[in-house]
């Protein structure tokens, strides 16, 4: 189980997250929603250990992993899909997937293969430069890329950002497919809809703290959300 | 007939510097690639090299002395790093190029106060210097020598770079230093890495220089360092081909005009290059086209 607790950060001059606590047990799809700048970003990227947090502890399974730097996080099986997916331009799909099991030194067919299921598209592109896809496939191969280090917890900043409507159902399918697979899902969007809609937990982060929280489907019917994120 | 062997021995020779050039070059441009840093203590490194040689092979035969001058280099160029550069690696990229700067001073003004500032010969190493006579040219087996085994190592490294899971690694680094990080990798030891190569294949180039041009001064790395250099940028910077092959034309072309009787203008033929350069094409022959990272 990742475990946040207390956690503060500093970003950019300012406190971008304020004693926030939460958890993500393991198995769970855990959501955090909220406006651009609420510093869902901040958290995510703190736990991936490229941000150091001013205070509180992020533990996993009992570890501590502030301090720890990246390498070592993703080493433990938390990966994180990086907002914009940066997928790497000049490379290959299948470059691309292999360096995102840098740390492994087993045998990485199967999950190729593994990959190339979840994203069939993906595969019909194994030797096309990753900077020729569309937005949608450099989503895929963001996540196959993460999926690659075989994770036991995957971070996602935003994946349906800039994505067509149709393709963000297919990235949020996938999503479900992979934690009904047991990878525990850290989720943040602004996209609260998509989110909450297959989320067990979900935490609303408002300018740097947790105003509410609770089951996915709950928030969905809460007032204050549906006013304030789901635009009714 | 004269005439001809002539301007086959300065393209001989011509081909021979072009080499040493894209040997320093490289440095260069696998520095800039990863950190867009132009390091400027890398012809100093070069130099250093040469120092080196002169100490060791006082001492010691050359088959020790060869491998532990490559070993020194590389100890050197990667302290370098470790030491003026790496604790800046958040600093803005104008703190890190004065550092740089700073590494190339401090180390010309060391070997000065070291070395008594007078020039020190290079030992000869036997065989490749000697003379052979092919036909009606005159040059010398380094002459041969040099631009073959530049390209032998420029192959193996390209091939490392293209096909290896350190060089997948390098061009993850060179690309984004974040994302990288989020695969595994370990930044700073990928940063270690290039810093080995271009110091390593600096050493190689200062023995061939060295080996032609047998006088080692403390300033001896600055315009080999600055040719290199321009080469690299005429090639684009960033790019490994763009700096073999700007080296080997650039190489070239000063031999040419010196054969023409124009000596006095070879540097100043590099530095115009230089000028066109950045006037017409910034980006290089083979350079990204925007270098800014995002």
């Amino acid at each position: 189980m990742l475990k946040i607790e207390h956690l503060s950060v500093n970003y950019g001059g300012i406190e971008a997250v304020r004693d926030i606590s939460f958890e993500v047990p393991e198995g769970a799809i855990i959501t955090l929603i909220g406006a651009n700048g609420a510093g869902k970003s901040t958290t995510l990227r703190s736990i991936a250990g490229l941000l150091k947090p001013k205070s509180g502890s992020i533990t996993y399974n009992g570890e501590e992993l502030i301090g720890k730097p990246t390498d070592q996080i993703v080493g433990r099986g938390i990966t994180l899909v990086p907002e914009g997916r940066h997928v790497f331009p000049d490379m290959t799909v299948l470059e691309n997937l292999k360096i995102g099991a840098y740390l492994r030194k087993d045998n990485l067919t199967e999950d190729i293969k593994w990959v190339y299921e979840l994203f069939p598209r993906l595969e019909e592109r194994s030797w096309q430069a990753a900077g020729t896809l569309s937005g949608g496939e450099q989503q895929m191969l963001a996540v196959g890329r993460a999926l690659m280090s075989k994770p036991k917890v995957i971070m996602m900043d935003e994946p349906s950002l800039g994505l067509a409507p149709i393709i963000v159902q297919g990235i949020f399918d996938i999503i479900k497919e992979i934690n009904r697979q047991g990878v525990t899902v850290l989720l943040i969007e602004q996209n609260a809809n998509m989110a909450l809609h297959i989320a067990d937990i979900g935490y609303v982060l408002e300018t740097g703290r947790i105003t509410m929280s609770g089951p996915g489907k709950e928030l969905l019917q809460n007032d204050d959300v549906k006013k304030a994120y789901l635009g009714k | 007939m004269d005439n001809l062997s002539y301007y086959i021995q300065q393209l001989l020779t011509g081909v021979s510097v072009g080499g040493q050039y894209a040997l320093i070059a490289i440095g260069y441009t696998m520095v800039y690639g990863i950190l867009r840093l132009i390091n400027f203590a890398h012809g100093d490194i070069f130099m250093a090299a040469g120092f080196f040689m002169v100490y060791a092979s006082a001492s010691l035969p050359l088959y020790i002395s060869i491998p532990l001058v490559l070993l020194l280099t590389v100890i050197l160029g990667v302290s370098v790093e470790r030491i003026a550069y790496k604790p800046l690696r958040q600093a803005p990229r104008m703190s890190i190029m004065i550092s740089a700067i700073g590494v190339s001073y401090l180390l010309q003004n060391f070997a000065t106060y070291y070395t008594g500032g007078l020039p020190r010969s290079y030992p000869t190493i036997p065989f490749i210097s000697e003379i052979i006579t092919i036909g009606t040219v005159t040059t010398s087996w380094i002459t041969l020598l040099t631009p073959v085994l530049t390209l032998a190592l420029v192959i193996g490294l390209v091939a490392l770079i293209k096909y290896t899971k350190m060089g997948m690694a390098m061009r993850a680094v060179s690309k984004d230093f974040e994302t990288a990080q989020l695969m595994g990798i370990k930044i700073n030891n990928i940063i270690s890495i290039t810093f080995i190569i271009g110091s390593f294949l600096a050493g190689v180039g200062s023995i061939l220089f060295f080996t032609k041009y047998p006088t080692v001064l403390p300033t001896i790395g600055a315009m080999p360092g600055l040719k290199a250099f321009v080469a690299a940028v005429f090639g684009g910077i960033g790019s490994i081909p763009g700096a073999v092959v700007g080296a080997f034309v650039i190489g070239i072309c000063e031999n040419i005009i010196k054969a023409m009787g124009y000596t006095t203008f070879s540097d100043a033929f590099t530095f115009v290059l230089l000028i066109l350069v950045l006037i017409v094409r910034p980006s290089g022959l083979f350079g990204e086209k925007s270098t800014e990272k995002v």
